[in-house]
Protein backbone atom coordinates (compact mmCIF):
# COMPACT_ATOMS: atom_id res chain seq x y z
CA UNK A 1 0.00 0.00 0.00
CA UNK A 2 1.45 3.14 -1.43
CA UNK A 3 2.00 6.30 1.55
CA UNK A 4 -0.56 8.10 -0.27
CA UNK A 5 -3.25 5.50 0.06
CA UNK A 6 -2.25 5.77 3.86
CA UNK A 7 -2.86 9.01 4.45
CA UNK A 8 -6.22 9.06 2.65
CA UNK A 9 -7.09 6.19 4.62
CA UNK A 10 -5.83 7.44 8.56
CA UNK A 11 -5.36 11.10 8.06
CA UNK A 12 -9.13 11.66 9.61
CA UNK A 13 -8.92 8.51 11.28
CA UNK A 14 -9.02 10.44 14.48
CA UNK A 15 -12.75 12.17 13.86
CA UNK A 16 -13.76 9.06 12.44
CA UNK A 17 -13.77 9.78 8.79
CA UNK A 18 -11.82 6.78 6.58
CA UNK A 19 -10.82 3.22 7.70
CA UNK A 20 -12.34 2.18 10.58
CA UNK A 21 -10.05 -0.80 11.51
CA UNK A 22 -6.54 0.71 12.62
CA UNK A 23 -3.45 -0.92 11.08
CA UNK A 24 -2.25 -4.45 12.04
CA UNK A 25 0.84 -6.61 11.59
CA UNK A 26 3.96 -4.70 10.42
CA UNK A 27 3.86 -1.06 10.75
CA UNK A 28 5.17 1.12 7.89
CA UNK A 29 6.84 4.26 9.24
CA UNK A 30 4.58 6.26 6.61
CA UNK A 31 1.41 4.60 9.16
CA UNK A 32 3.39 6.04 12.25
CA UNK A 33 3.19 9.31 11.24
CA UNK A 34 -0.43 9.45 9.47
CA UNK A 35 -2.01 8.23 12.48
CA UNK A 36 0.03 9.98 15.01
CA UNK A 37 -0.47 13.23 13.01
CA UNK A 38 -4.40 12.82 12.64
CA UNK A 39 -4.40 12.14 16.56
CA UNK A 40 -3.04 15.54 16.38
CA UNK A 41 -6.15 17.39 15.68
CA UNK A 42 -7.84 16.40 18.49
CA UNK A 43 -4.58 18.15 20.34
CA UNK A 44 -5.04 21.12 18.87
CA UNK A 45 -9.23 20.95 19.25
CA UNK A 46 -8.93 21.41 23.06
CA UNK A 47 -5.93 23.47 22.49
CA UNK A 48 -7.27 25.99 20.47
CA UNK A 49 -10.91 26.08 21.98
CA UNK A 50 -9.82 25.89 25.86
CA UNK A 51 -7.82 29.02 24.92
CA UNK A 52 -10.22 30.37 23.67
CA UNK A 53 -13.01 29.98 25.49
CA UNK A 54 -10.64 30.39 28.48
CA UNK A 55 -9.46 33.81 27.46
CA UNK A 56 -12.68 35.50 28.62
CA UNK A 57 -12.82 33.43 32.18
CA UNK A 58 -9.07 34.36 33.29
CA UNK A 59 -9.66 38.42 32.01
CA UNK A 60 -12.73 38.08 34.44
CA UNK A 61 -11.05 36.13 37.57
CA UNK A 62 -7.83 38.92 37.29
CA UNK A 63 -10.81 41.42 37.46
CA UNK A 64 -12.14 39.47 40.11
CA UNK A 65 -9.13 38.73 42.16
CA UNK A 66 -7.79 42.59 42.31
CA UNK A 67 -11.26 43.51 43.00
CA UNK A 68 -11.39 45.30 46.55
CA UNK A 69 -14.88 43.74 47.08
CA UNK A 70 -14.29 40.46 48.69
CA UNK A 71 -17.35 39.32 46.93
CA UNK A 72 -15.62 39.35 43.98
CA UNK A 73 -12.66 38.79 45.42
CA UNK A 74 -12.92 35.45 47.52
CA UNK A 75 -14.37 33.23 44.87
CA UNK A 76 -12.12 34.50 41.97
CA UNK A 77 -8.81 33.73 44.80
CA UNK A 78 -10.63 30.24 45.71
CA UNK A 79 -11.40 29.10 41.92
CA UNK A 80 -7.67 29.84 40.62
CA UNK A 81 -6.63 28.23 44.33
CA UNK A 82 -8.69 24.91 43.23
CA UNK A 83 -7.67 25.06 39.80
CA UNK A 84 -3.74 25.76 40.38
CA UNK A 85 -3.04 23.88 43.42
CA UNK A 86 -4.41 20.52 42.23
CA UNK A 87 -3.15 18.46 38.98
CA UNK A 88 -4.80 18.16 36.09
CA UNK A 89 -4.99 14.90 36.02
CA UNK A 90 -7.19 14.04 39.18
CA UNK A 91 -9.35 16.97 37.76
CA UNK A 92 -10.04 15.07 35.14
CA UNK A 93 -10.72 11.91 36.95
CA UNK A 94 -13.39 14.05 38.93
CA UNK A 95 -14.88 15.56 35.97
CA UNK A 96 -15.39 12.52 34.78
CA UNK A 97 -17.07 10.41 37.09
CA UNK A 98 -18.56 13.58 38.53
CA UNK A 99 -20.64 13.59 34.77
CA UNK A 100 -20.94 10.17 34.88
CA UNK A 101 -22.89 10.64 38.25
CA UNK A 102 -25.00 13.43 36.72
CA UNK A 103 -25.81 11.51 34.01
CA UNK A 104 -27.77 8.82 35.75
CA UNK A 105 -29.89 11.43 37.59
CA UNK A 106 -30.32 13.66 34.50
CA UNK A 107 -29.83 11.87 30.87
CA UNK A 108 -29.36 15.21 29.75
CA UNK A 109 -25.63 15.51 30.88
CA UNK A 110 -24.57 12.36 28.21
CA UNK A 111 -22.36 14.46 26.23
CA UNK A 112 -20.62 16.02 29.07
CA UNK A 113 -18.83 12.31 29.79
CA UNK A 114 -17.44 12.35 25.90
CA UNK A 115 -14.07 13.99 25.82
CA UNK A 116 -14.82 16.56 23.29
CA UNK A 117 -16.87 18.41 25.79
CA UNK A 118 -16.35 17.20 29.44
CA UNK A 119 -12.42 17.53 29.01
CA UNK A 120 -13.29 20.16 27.46
CA UNK A 121 -14.97 22.00 30.52
CA UNK A 122 -11.77 20.66 32.51
CA UNK A 123 -9.29 22.60 30.26
CA UNK A 124 -11.43 25.40 30.04
CA UNK A 125 -11.60 25.72 33.89
CA UNK A 126 -8.15 24.55 34.35
CA UNK A 127 -6.16 27.46 31.46
CA UNK A 128 -8.73 29.94 32.87
CA UNK A 129 -6.93 29.61 36.35
CA UNK A 130 -3.69 29.50 34.97
CA UNK A 131 -3.81 32.85 32.87
CA UNK A 132 -5.75 34.50 35.19
CA UNK A 133 -3.00 34.90 37.90
CA UNK A 134 -0.78 35.70 34.90
CA UNK A 135 -3.24 37.99 33.88
CA UNK A 136 -3.66 38.90 37.76
CA UNK A 137 0.32 39.62 38.20
CA UNK A 138 0.41 42.23 35.23
CA UNK A 139 -3.16 44.18 36.22
CA UNK A 140 -0.89 44.94 39.58
CA UNK A 141 2.06 45.74 37.56
CA UNK A 142 0.63 48.63 35.36
CA UNK A 143 2.82 51.23 35.44
CA UNK A 144 0.83 54.16 37.73
CA UNK A 145 1.93 56.88 35.05
CA UNK A 146 -0.28 55.42 32.42
CA UNK A 147 -3.16 55.14 35.20
CA UNK A 148 -3.21 58.63 35.96
CA UNK A 149 -2.85 59.78 32.67
CA UNK A 150 -6.12 58.32 32.13
CA UNK A 151 -7.64 59.78 35.45
CA UNK A 152 -6.55 63.30 33.36
CA UNK A 153 -7.67 62.66 30.29
CA UNK A 154 -11.19 62.24 32.09
CA UNK A 155 -11.33 58.42 31.62
CA UNK A 156 -13.15 56.40 34.00
CA UNK A 157 -15.26 53.12 34.34
CA UNK A 158 -15.57 51.01 30.82
CA UNK A 159 -13.50 53.52 28.61
CA UNK A 160 -10.64 53.09 30.91
CA UNK A 161 -10.98 49.47 31.41
CA UNK A 162 -10.79 49.37 27.05
CA UNK A 163 -8.29 51.73 26.10
CA UNK A 164 -5.76 51.77 29.13
CA UNK A 165 -6.11 49.21 31.58
CA UNK A 166 -6.33 45.84 29.22
CA UNK A 167 -4.15 46.51 26.36
CA UNK A 168 -1.37 47.18 28.93
CA UNK A 169 -2.29 44.21 31.13
CA UNK A 170 -2.17 42.07 27.98
CA UNK A 171 1.05 43.71 26.68
CA UNK A 172 2.76 42.58 30.14
CA UNK A 173 1.21 39.24 30.30
CA UNK A 174 1.62 38.21 26.98
CA UNK A 175 5.15 36.44 27.32
CA UNK A 176 3.81 34.60 30.68
CA UNK A 177 0.63 33.91 28.36
CA UNK A 178 2.22 32.63 25.71
CA UNK A 179 4.07 29.94 27.38
CA UNK A 180 0.89 28.94 29.40
CA UNK A 181 -0.69 28.16 25.83
CA UNK A 182 2.54 26.06 24.93
CA UNK A 183 1.58 24.19 28.34
CA UNK A 184 -1.98 24.05 27.70
CA UNK A 185 -1.40 22.48 24.39
CA UNK A 186 1.21 19.86 25.97
CA UNK A 187 -1.68 19.03 28.84
CA UNK A 188 -3.81 18.10 26.14
CA UNK A 189 -2.31 15.29 25.46
CA UNK A 190 -3.75 13.77 29.14
CA UNK A 191 -7.16 14.15 28.03
CA UNK A 192 -7.59 9.98 26.75
CA UNK A 193 -5.30 8.71 29.59
CA UNK A 194 -6.90 9.98 32.50
CA UNK A 195 -10.47 8.90 32.41
CA UNK A 196 -12.24 9.99 29.49
CA UNK A 197 -12.67 7.06 26.95
CA UNK A 198 -11.50 6.86 23.53
CA UNK A 199 -15.04 6.26 21.86
CA UNK A 200 -14.22 3.41 18.55
CA UNK A 201 -10.42 4.15 19.18
CA UNK A 202 -10.17 7.68 18.13
CA UNK A 203 -7.64 9.24 20.06
CA UNK A 204 -5.01 11.78 20.35
CA UNK A 205 -1.61 12.33 19.05
CA UNK A 206 -0.12 10.76 22.44
CA UNK A 207 -3.42 7.70 22.45
CA UNK A 208 -1.63 6.69 18.76
CA UNK A 209 2.12 6.71 19.55
CA UNK A 210 1.31 4.64 22.61
CA UNK A 211 -0.90 2.66 20.81
CA UNK A 212 2.23 1.68 18.23
CA UNK A 213 4.58 1.39 21.57
CA UNK A 214 2.34 -1.60 22.78
CA UNK A 215 2.29 -3.18 19.67
CA UNK A 216 5.62 -2.91 18.47
CA UNK A 217 7.00 -3.23 21.84
CA UNK A 218 9.64 -0.68 20.41
CA UNK A 219 9.21 3.37 21.73
CA UNK A 220 12.25 4.74 19.57
CA UNK A 221 9.48 5.22 16.23
CA UNK A 222 6.49 6.70 17.81
CA UNK A 223 7.50 8.74 20.29
CA UNK A 224 10.10 10.62 18.60
CA UNK A 225 8.04 11.25 15.63
CA UNK A 226 4.98 12.46 18.48
CA UNK A 227 7.33 14.42 19.70
CA UNK A 228 8.44 15.89 16.28
CA UNK A 229 5.01 17.04 15.55
CA UNK A 230 4.88 18.99 18.97
CA UNK A 231 7.77 20.45 18.38
CA UNK A 232 6.68 21.71 15.17
CA UNK A 233 3.07 22.93 16.91
CA UNK A 234 5.39 24.80 19.84
CA UNK A 235 7.26 26.53 17.11
CA UNK A 236 3.68 27.46 15.63
CA UNK A 237 2.31 28.79 18.70
CA UNK A 238 5.60 30.98 19.28
CA UNK A 239 5.07 32.32 15.80
CA UNK A 240 1.44 33.20 16.18
CA UNK A 241 1.22 34.49 20.18
CA UNK A 242 4.90 36.80 18.44
CA UNK A 243 2.69 38.35 15.97
CA UNK A 244 -0.02 39.26 18.45
CA UNK A 245 3.15 40.35 20.82
CA UNK A 246 4.04 42.42 17.35
CA UNK A 247 1.07 44.40 17.60
CA UNK A 248 0.20 44.73 21.44
CA UNK A 249 4.02 46.24 21.61
CA UNK A 250 3.54 48.78 18.47
CA UNK A 251 3.46 52.09 20.15
CA UNK A 252 6.22 51.73 22.26
CA UNK A 253 9.84 53.18 20.77
CA UNK A 254 11.72 50.26 19.19
CA UNK A 255 14.09 50.37 21.73
CA UNK A 256 11.68 49.93 24.66
CA UNK A 257 10.20 47.09 22.98
CA UNK A 258 9.80 44.11 24.90
CA UNK A 259 11.65 40.97 23.00
CA UNK A 260 9.13 38.02 23.29
CA UNK A 261 11.86 35.81 26.02
CA UNK A 262 10.67 32.67 26.66
CA UNK A 263 11.09 31.62 30.19
CA UNK A 264 10.26 28.12 31.49
CA UNK A 265 7.08 28.69 33.94
CA UNK A 266 6.49 25.03 33.76
CA UNK A 267 3.52 22.64 33.25
CA UNK A 268 0.98 22.31 35.64
CA UNK B 1 -10.24 -3.64 62.36
CA UNK B 2 -12.42 -3.47 64.98
CA UNK B 3 -14.58 -6.09 67.35
CA UNK B 4 -17.56 -5.30 65.96
CA UNK B 5 -16.76 -5.62 62.58
CA UNK B 6 -17.58 -8.99 62.24
CA UNK B 7 -21.23 -9.12 60.59
CA UNK B 8 -21.05 -5.25 58.78
CA UNK B 9 -24.70 -5.38 57.67
CA UNK B 10 -26.09 -4.92 61.01
CA UNK B 11 -23.75 -2.06 61.64
CA UNK B 12 -25.29 1.47 61.49
CA UNK B 13 -23.43 4.56 59.35
CA UNK B 14 -21.37 5.49 61.52
CA UNK B 15 -19.65 2.05 62.53
CA UNK B 16 -20.33 0.70 59.02
CA UNK B 17 -17.90 3.28 58.11
CA UNK B 18 -15.60 3.18 60.72
CA UNK B 19 -15.09 -0.65 59.21
CA UNK B 20 -15.09 0.17 56.07
CA UNK B 21 -12.58 2.72 55.62
CA UNK B 22 -10.45 0.31 58.02
CA UNK B 23 -10.64 -3.10 56.16
CA UNK B 24 -7.56 -4.44 54.27
CA UNK B 25 -7.89 -2.48 50.59
CA UNK B 26 -7.81 0.35 52.12
CA UNK B 27 -5.20 0.28 54.30
CA UNK B 28 -3.20 -0.67 50.78
CA UNK B 29 -4.85 2.71 49.39
CA UNK B 30 -3.48 4.72 52.85
CA UNK B 31 0.40 2.44 51.91
CA UNK B 32 -0.04 3.99 48.27
CA UNK B 33 0.04 7.65 49.96
CA UNK B 34 3.42 6.68 51.26
CA UNK B 35 4.11 5.88 48.31
CA UNK B 36 3.55 8.82 46.96
CA UNK B 37 5.93 10.75 49.35
CA UNK B 38 8.70 8.33 49.19
CA UNK B 39 8.96 9.31 45.61
CA UNK B 40 8.37 12.95 46.20
CA UNK B 41 11.52 12.44 48.89
CA UNK B 42 13.73 10.25 46.37
CA UNK B 43 12.97 11.94 43.23
CA UNK B 44 13.86 15.20 44.33
CA UNK B 45 16.89 15.15 45.52
CA UNK B 46 18.06 12.95 42.51
CA UNK B 47 16.64 15.47 40.06
CA UNK B 48 18.67 18.39 41.99
CA UNK B 49 21.85 16.44 40.76
CA UNK B 50 20.89 15.39 37.37
CA UNK B 51 19.38 19.24 36.78
CA UNK B 52 23.36 20.41 38.56
CA UNK B 53 25.47 17.75 36.11
CA UNK B 54 23.02 19.42 33.17
CA UNK B 55 23.10 22.83 33.73
CA UNK B 56 27.20 22.17 34.30
CA UNK B 57 27.40 20.48 31.29
CA UNK B 58 24.95 23.43 28.94
CA UNK B 59 27.95 25.69 30.42
CA UNK B 60 30.60 23.54 29.59
CA UNK B 61 32.94 25.41 27.40
CA UNK B 62 33.90 21.91 25.36
CA UNK B 63 31.17 22.24 22.42
CA UNK B 64 29.64 18.56 22.53
CA UNK B 65 29.24 18.88 26.12
CA UNK B 66 27.35 21.71 26.13
CA UNK B 67 25.26 20.97 23.24
CA UNK B 68 24.28 17.85 24.81
CA UNK B 69 23.28 19.97 28.03
CA UNK B 70 21.51 22.28 26.09
CA UNK B 71 19.80 20.22 24.44
CA UNK B 72 18.91 17.89 27.50
CA UNK B 73 17.27 21.31 28.30
CA UNK B 74 15.72 22.28 25.35
CA UNK B 75 14.10 19.05 24.32
CA UNK B 76 11.67 18.70 27.55
CA UNK B 77 10.69 22.35 26.67
CA UNK B 78 8.65 21.08 23.25
CA UNK B 79 7.43 17.98 23.86
CA UNK B 80 5.20 17.19 26.86
CA UNK B 81 5.77 15.33 29.67
CA UNK B 82 3.66 13.02 29.78
CA UNK B 83 5.37 11.67 26.62
CA UNK B 84 8.71 11.19 28.37
CA UNK B 85 7.03 9.49 31.17
CA UNK B 86 5.83 7.10 28.71
CA UNK B 87 8.78 6.59 26.63
CA UNK B 88 11.47 6.18 29.62
CA UNK B 89 9.57 3.67 31.04
CA UNK B 90 9.20 1.16 28.07
CA UNK B 91 13.10 2.59 26.78
CA UNK B 92 14.87 2.17 30.20
CA UNK B 93 13.30 -0.91 30.73
CA UNK B 94 15.00 -2.38 27.30
CA UNK B 95 18.06 -0.92 27.22
CA UNK B 96 18.29 -2.42 31.10
CA UNK B 97 17.76 -5.82 30.01
CA UNK B 98 19.77 -5.05 26.45
CA UNK B 99 23.07 -4.48 28.44
CA UNK B 100 22.51 -7.98 30.66
CA UNK B 101 21.76 -9.35 27.65
CA UNK B 102 25.17 -8.58 26.12
CA UNK B 103 26.99 -9.14 29.63
CA UNK B 104 25.56 -12.46 30.69
CA UNK B 105 24.51 -13.80 26.89
CA UNK B 106 27.30 -13.70 24.58
CA UNK B 107 26.61 -16.56 22.29
CA UNK B 108 22.84 -15.95 21.91
CA UNK B 109 22.51 -15.59 18.17
CA UNK B 110 19.28 -14.88 17.53
CA UNK B 111 17.71 -11.50 17.37
CA UNK B 112 16.84 -9.15 20.54
CA UNK B 113 13.93 -7.59 18.00
CA UNK B 114 11.79 -10.04 16.28
CA UNK B 115 8.98 -8.83 14.49
CA UNK B 116 6.79 -7.18 17.49
CA UNK B 117 8.88 -8.40 20.27
CA UNK B 118 11.80 -7.64 22.16
CA UNK B 119 13.17 -10.95 23.38
CA UNK B 120 16.06 -11.27 25.50
CA UNK B 121 17.40 -14.56 26.86
CA UNK B 122 15.69 -15.84 30.25
CA UNK B 123 19.01 -14.36 32.55
CA UNK B 124 18.72 -11.23 31.28
CA UNK B 125 15.37 -10.34 32.04
CA UNK B 126 14.70 -7.86 34.85
CA UNK B 127 13.24 -8.74 37.10
CA UNK B 128 14.35 -12.80 36.76
CA UNK B 129 10.82 -14.68 35.95
CA UNK B 130 11.67 -16.45 39.28
CA UNK B 131 11.54 -13.42 41.67
CA UNK B 132 8.86 -12.63 43.99
CA UNK B 133 5.97 -10.50 43.49
CA UNK B 134 7.92 -7.51 45.52
CA UNK B 135 10.95 -7.54 43.64
CA UNK B 136 8.77 -7.05 40.76
CA UNK B 137 6.77 -3.69 42.29
CA UNK B 138 10.18 -2.40 43.55
CA UNK B 139 11.51 -2.63 39.98
CA UNK B 140 8.72 -0.82 38.51
CA UNK B 141 9.05 1.85 41.26
CA UNK B 142 12.83 2.24 40.77
CA UNK B 143 12.14 2.66 36.66
CA UNK B 144 9.38 5.46 37.77
CA UNK B 145 11.91 7.16 40.18
CA UNK B 146 14.15 7.58 36.97
CA UNK B 147 12.26 8.58 34.91
CA UNK B 148 10.87 11.40 37.15
CA UNK B 149 14.36 12.08 38.08
CA UNK B 150 15.50 12.32 34.22
CA UNK B 151 12.44 14.99 33.01
CA UNK B 152 12.17 16.93 35.79
CA UNK B 153 16.25 17.17 35.85
CA UNK B 154 15.80 19.14 32.70
CA UNK B 155 13.60 21.59 34.36
CA UNK B 156 16.02 21.31 37.15
CA UNK B 157 19.14 22.30 35.21
CA UNK B 158 17.10 24.84 33.53
CA UNK B 159 16.68 26.94 36.44
CA UNK B 160 19.89 26.28 37.96
CA UNK B 161 21.05 27.53 34.47
CA UNK B 162 19.08 30.72 34.69
CA UNK B 163 20.53 31.09 38.72
CA UNK B 164 23.94 30.89 37.38
CA UNK B 165 23.94 33.36 34.91
CA UNK B 166 21.86 35.72 37.12
CA UNK B 167 24.95 35.85 39.40
CA UNK B 168 26.52 39.25 39.12
CA UNK B 169 29.26 39.19 36.49
CA UNK B 170 31.36 41.22 38.70
CA UNK B 171 31.55 38.89 41.12
CA UNK B 172 33.40 36.42 38.90
CA UNK B 173 35.60 38.95 37.76
CA UNK B 174 36.63 39.76 41.19
CA UNK B 175 37.42 36.21 41.68
CA UNK B 176 39.53 35.97 38.43
CA UNK B 177 41.60 39.29 39.69
CA UNK B 178 42.33 37.26 42.92
CA UNK B 179 43.92 34.72 40.57
CA UNK B 180 41.52 31.90 40.67
CA UNK B 181 41.39 29.19 38.24
CA UNK B 182 37.69 28.55 36.88
CA UNK B 183 37.52 25.80 38.72
CA UNK B 184 37.64 27.19 41.85
CA UNK B 185 35.41 30.28 40.58
CA UNK B 186 32.95 27.92 40.03
CA UNK B 187 32.63 26.12 43.08
CA UNK B 188 33.85 28.91 45.58
CA UNK B 189 31.74 32.31 43.98
CA UNK B 190 29.43 30.94 41.64
CA UNK B 191 27.67 28.08 42.92
CA UNK B 192 27.10 30.07 46.77
CA UNK B 193 25.72 32.53 45.41
CA UNK B 194 23.21 31.14 42.82
CA UNK B 195 20.68 29.52 44.77
CA UNK B 196 19.22 32.88 45.76
CA UNK B 197 18.53 33.20 42.05
CA UNK B 198 17.10 29.50 41.69
CA UNK B 199 15.12 29.71 44.71
CA UNK B 200 11.70 31.01 43.21
CA UNK B 201 12.12 28.28 39.98
CA UNK B 202 12.81 25.55 42.42
CA UNK B 203 10.26 26.00 44.27
CA UNK B 204 7.61 26.35 41.37
CA UNK B 205 9.42 23.04 40.28
CA UNK B 206 8.38 21.41 43.34
CA UNK B 207 5.03 22.08 43.24
CA UNK B 208 4.94 21.30 39.45
CA UNK B 209 6.94 17.87 40.60
CA UNK B 210 3.56 17.41 43.58
CA UNK B 211 1.14 18.06 40.79
CA UNK B 212 2.90 15.11 38.72
CA UNK B 213 2.94 12.68 40.96
CA UNK B 214 -0.28 10.94 39.83
CA UNK B 215 1.43 10.05 36.84
CA UNK B 216 2.35 7.33 38.60
CA UNK B 217 -0.68 5.89 37.65
CA UNK B 218 0.29 5.76 33.74
CA UNK B 219 4.11 3.94 34.48
CA UNK B 220 1.67 1.11 35.53
CA UNK B 221 2.32 1.55 39.51
CA UNK B 222 -0.49 0.66 42.02
CA UNK B 223 -0.68 4.10 43.15
CA UNK B 224 -3.18 6.59 44.60
CA UNK B 225 -5.10 7.17 41.08
CA UNK B 226 -5.27 3.06 40.66
CA UNK B 227 -6.85 2.48 44.22
CA UNK B 228 -9.25 5.05 43.75
CA UNK B 229 -10.50 3.31 40.96
CA UNK B 230 -10.59 0.13 42.51
CA UNK B 231 -12.28 1.10 45.59
CA UNK B 232 -14.47 3.76 43.93
CA UNK B 233 -16.29 1.11 41.56
CA UNK B 234 -19.78 -0.65 42.25
CA UNK B 235 -19.49 -3.33 44.69
CA UNK B 236 -22.22 -5.56 44.67
CA UNK B 237 -22.15 -8.15 48.04
CA UNK B 238 -21.32 -10.83 46.03
CA UNK B 239 -17.40 -10.11 46.41
CA UNK B 240 -17.31 -7.81 49.23
CA UNK B 241 -18.58 -7.19 52.87
CA UNK B 242 -19.47 -3.80 52.00
CA UNK B 243 -21.17 -3.19 48.77
CA UNK B 244 -21.72 0.09 47.36
CA UNK B 245 -22.66 2.23 44.45
CA UNK B 246 -20.55 4.28 42.40
CA UNK B 247 -18.20 6.45 44.41
CA UNK B 248 -15.20 7.11 42.20
CA UNK B 249 -15.97 10.91 42.38
CA UNK B 250 -15.93 10.76 46.01
CA UNK B 251 -12.63 9.40 46.15
CA UNK B 252 -11.39 11.64 43.62
CA UNK B 253 -13.04 14.40 45.57
CA UNK B 254 -10.95 13.46 48.36
CA UNK B 255 -7.60 12.92 46.25
CA UNK B 256 -8.01 16.27 45.21
CA UNK B 257 -8.35 17.85 48.42
CA UNK B 258 -5.59 16.22 49.69
CA UNK B 259 -3.43 17.45 46.85
CA UNK B 260 -5.10 20.84 47.59
CA UNK B 261 -3.11 20.53 51.18
CA UNK B 262 0.00 19.51 49.96
CA UNK B 263 0.67 22.19 47.51
CA UNK B 264 -0.82 24.69 50.27
CA UNK B 265 1.63 23.35 52.88
CA UNK B 266 4.45 23.51 50.41
CA UNK B 267 3.58 27.02 49.64
CA UNK B 268 3.29 28.52 53.42
CA UNK B 269 6.55 26.33 53.71
CA UNK B 270 8.63 27.79 50.88
CA UNK B 271 7.24 31.45 51.58
CA UNK B 272 9.43 30.73 55.15
CA UNK B 273 12.28 29.20 53.26
CA UNK B 274 12.69 32.19 51.45
CA UNK B 275 12.23 34.57 53.97
CA UNK B 276 14.89 33.11 55.37
CA UNK B 277 16.93 33.02 52.57
CA UNK B 278 16.59 36.87 51.87
CA UNK B 279 18.05 37.65 55.12
CA UNK B 280 20.54 39.69 54.65
CA UNK B 281 20.94 39.55 50.85
CA UNK B 282 21.09 42.92 48.58
CA UNK B 283 17.94 42.16 47.38
CA UNK B 284 14.28 44.02 47.44
CA UNK B 285 13.27 41.01 49.55
CA UNK B 286 16.14 41.22 51.75
CA UNK B 287 15.39 45.43 51.96
CA UNK B 288 12.02 44.61 52.66
CA UNK B 289 13.28 42.49 55.60
CA UNK B 290 16.17 45.04 56.66
CA UNK B 291 13.36 47.64 56.83
CA UNK B 292 10.83 45.85 59.15
CA UNK B 293 13.03 45.30 61.63
CA UNK B 294 14.51 48.49 61.80
CA UNK B 295 11.21 50.65 61.75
Amino acid sequence: MSCLQTIQDYGLRSIGIGERLLPKGDYTLCEHFTLIGSGMIWNIYFGVMALATGFFLATALALGKASANPLLRKPSEWFIFVFRGSPLFIQFFFAYFFFLSLKKTYPMFDAFTAAWLGALIVLFLNTAAYSGEIFYGALRSIPKGDLEAADAYGMSGWSRFRRIVWPTMLRLAWPAYTNEAIFLFHATTLVFFSAFPAWQQRGDALYYASYFADKTFNPFIPYPILAFYFILLTLAIVGVFGLVNKRLNRHLPAARRARMRFRLNLAR
Amino acid sequence: MFSYCADPDTLGTFRWFSCYLTNGVHMSFYMSFVKVLVLLAVTAPVALAFGFAGAMAARSHFPPLGWLGKGYIAIVRGVPDIAFFLFFVIALDQAFEWTRHQMFCPDWTDPIRQGNDFLVCPQAKLPLGTAPEWVHETYGFFLAVITFSIVFGAFAANVLFGGMRAVPHAQLETAEAYGMSRRQTFWRILVPQMWVYALPGLSNLWMVLIKATPLLFLLGIEDIVYWARELGGTKTSRFTDYPHGDWRMWYFLFLLIFYLAMTRVSEIGLERLMRKLSHGQATAAGELLRKETTQ
